[in-house]
């Protein structure tokens, strides 16, 4: 460590004004204050300084979702070998899946990180942590099939339109990683939804070569249940048996890579609360609006299959343990106030079950749910201030006409 | 001649290209650019067809600008438009159907394209016939250009086609993975390409940058 540290104070001075390298000078501050704590300090007036800055706080999320990534990576390869019929030890599979995933996370860090370098180096500022999270959140809410030039183009996009243009991290009025995924999905929806775009069927570098049985379905449970013509349809996995709401949990069915698993997602969970990074008060409402609004269609519904599934299954399956915990959560898109925080999950929750049920074109309702209410975080704040002020207002009127 | 093509005639005509755009810089238009926009050549057709319009009811408006009554002048406005807009609309259906009926209602909502009533009230109310003509001209060309820009990149990204030529859905490029873009045949994205364009320029002046 000590090494490395007069390595870096050698070669510094190529990198400031009128170094050398002086057109890397943002790329070596980046690696600089990845590696150590800066040691710069405030010069004037007192301050107090938390321990916790945006660095850490990005450090804890991402070791949070590694649970939900490593499952991911396991459940593709899972999925693969169901799909051939054939029983691969516990490391073919695993590492067929690393293989599938591998790719995506590194185009998505090169292309978001390259960007924010760029403007980085451009705008004369420093680089900000904000894409350490989305660039691994991006490739785990897409499909295995997603091809990589896609995502290349989706990151990029939002990164510049959603991020950069905002002024950068911080300052986003929309999850810059659900944005991508936005963006994927209207742009390719053939790669991003129906039934053929959730399992990888081709080999790998060699591996898991073999042909796909006659009974393969590559339908996620929401995208059978939303085409169902009965109301209470038997949900298959892979190869046509019956999932059983065990295998919906841990998370041995289709969907996006990281969004499988509800148990590796708690885990996350888990550790972003203990550590205090994301508020309770947020993911609990999530999951409390969608048993609700679940349980209201489960009892006046319309009788389809989607609004006639059980609301605790709702609640497991897709995007919406991984939105709740990961995407609502996201301190700089979500409501501040803390009675926001409950309004914000709550409607969060609605909404996903309400498109859902009542938009037979979205089987998923997740993703579109948290970005109108990110819209909506600042309007949500705005009342919640406004009704502290009235009611404080109206308390000081009190005692002083008393 | 010479005092037809005076200095301040050309001005007249060309701000309205560049520095003073009436969509990149007057943000006026931009419904219309974001409806019209999916396919070049109703693109083409709605810029000739706001030119043509922007142009006469300029020329008529300044024809008889001393006799209007200040208090009905905007009613009055209207009348010339809502003409114009009635014969260009006929003439489309007759010898254009295809692209009348893409461009379904929008051709008809020309009358309330802010760029008209903008050039009537701005200029044609204080300025000759001639002037007039050529300001109409140079604002409508303004518009067709941003609209051709950004039909161009949607027709191209969106489409693979060009003027309903296919440019970009050949069997090799789509065996390397290529697909069409379909979030460019959605209005969203005419607005990023609009805000690119408007990005683009403010870059290149810094005169367009506010304080």
């Amino acid at each position: 460590m000590k090494a490395l540290r007069n390595y870096l104070d050698k070669i510094k001075p190529n990198f400031e004004e009128g170094g050398k390298y002086h057109a890397f000078r943002s790329v070596f501050e980046g690696f600089e204050s990845f590696l150590f704590v800066p040691n710069a300090t405030s010069k004037s007036g007192t301050h107090i300084h938390d321990s916790i800055d945006s660095k850490r706080i990005m450090s804890i999320v991402v070791i949070a979702l590694v649970p939900a990534l490593l499952f991911g990576m396991y459940n593709v390869g899972y999925q693969h070998y169901l799909a051939i019929q054939e029983d691969a030890g516990f490391w073919a599979v695993f590492g067929y899946g690393f293989l599938a995933v591998l790719p995506k996370i590194i185009v998505s860090y090169v292309v978001g990180l390259g960007i924010e370098f760029v403007v980085a180096q451009w705008k004369k500022e420093e680089i900000q942590e904000g894409f350490l999270v989305s660039g691994m959140l991006i490739p785990m809410i897409v499909p295995v099939d997603c091809p990589l030039w896609i995502l290349a183009i989706a990151t990029a996009f939002s990164v510049i339109f959603a991020k950069e243009v905002f002024g950068g991290t911080g300052m986003n009025v929309f999850n810059v990683a659900l944005i991508t995924r936005a963006f994927l999905f209207f742009a390719y929806p053939t790669k991003m939804s129906g039934d053929a775009v959730w399992i990888n069927t081709d080999s790998i570098l060699g591996l898991g070569k073999g042909q796909v049985v006659d009974t393969f379905t590559g339908a996620t449970p929401l995208g059978q249940v939303a085409v169902s013509p009965v109301t209470d349809p038997v949900i298959v996995n892979a190869v046509g048996e019956p999932a059983s709401f065990w295998d919906m949990v841990a998370g041995f069915i289709p969907g996006s890579i990281g969004e499988t698993s509800v148990i590796a997602i708690l885990v996350g969970a888990a550790i972003l609360l203990w550590t205090g990074v994301a508020s309770w008060k947020t993911m609990l409402s999530v999951f409390v609006g969608g048993a609700v609004m679940g349980w209201v269609f489960n009892q006046w519904g319309p009788d389809t299959a989607m609004a006639h599934m059980p609301w605790f299954q709702h609640l497991v399956l897709g995007g919406f343990c991984f939105g709740a915990v990961f995407m609502a959560t996201d301190p700089v898109t979500s409501a501040r106030t803390e009675t926001g925080k409950y309004i914000y999950g709550f409607l969060i929750g609605v909404m996903a079950i309400i498109i859902r049920v009542m938009n037979p074109g979205y089987p998923e309702g997740m993703m579109l749910a948290i970005l109108f209410m990110n819209v909506f975080a600042p309007l949500i704040d705005y009342f919640v201030v406004q009704g502290n002020i009235k009611r404080r207002e109206k308390r000081l009127l009190k005692t002083t006409n008393n | 001649m010479g005092k037809l093509f005076s200095k301040r005639n050309k001005e007249v005509f060309s701000t309205p290209l560049g520095m003073n755009n009436p969509v990149t810089v007057q943000v006026l238009g931009i419904c219309s650019a974001l409806a019209v926009t999916a396919k070049l050549e109703p693109a083409i057709v709605m810029g000739l067809s706001v030119t043509v319009i922007t142009a006469f009811s300029n020329v008529v408006i300044s024809l008889i600008r001393k006799t209007i009554p200040n208090r009905i002048r905007i009613i009055v406005q209207l009348v010339v438009v809502a003409a114009l807009v009635t014969i260009v609309s006929e003439i489309l259906k007759a010898f254009a159907y295809d692209v009348s009926v893409q461009l379904s209602v929008y051709v008809g909502l020309i009358i309330t394209n802010c760029i008209l009533m903008g050039r009537l009230e701005a200029f044609a109310m204080a300025n000759g016939p001639w002037e007039s003509f050529l300001d109409g001209i140079g604002n409508g060309l303004g518009y067709a250009k941003i609209l051709v820009i950004v039909a161009f990149f949607r027709e191209l990204l969106g489409s693979g086609t060009l003027l309903g030529f296919n440019i970009l859905n050949y069997a090799p490029l789509q065996e390397l993975g290529y697909m069409n873009n379909g979030l460019m045949l959605m209005p969203p994205m005419a607005l990023v390409i609009v805000a690119c364009i408007i990005w683009y320029q403010r870059s290149r002046h810094k005169e367009l940058q506010e304080q």
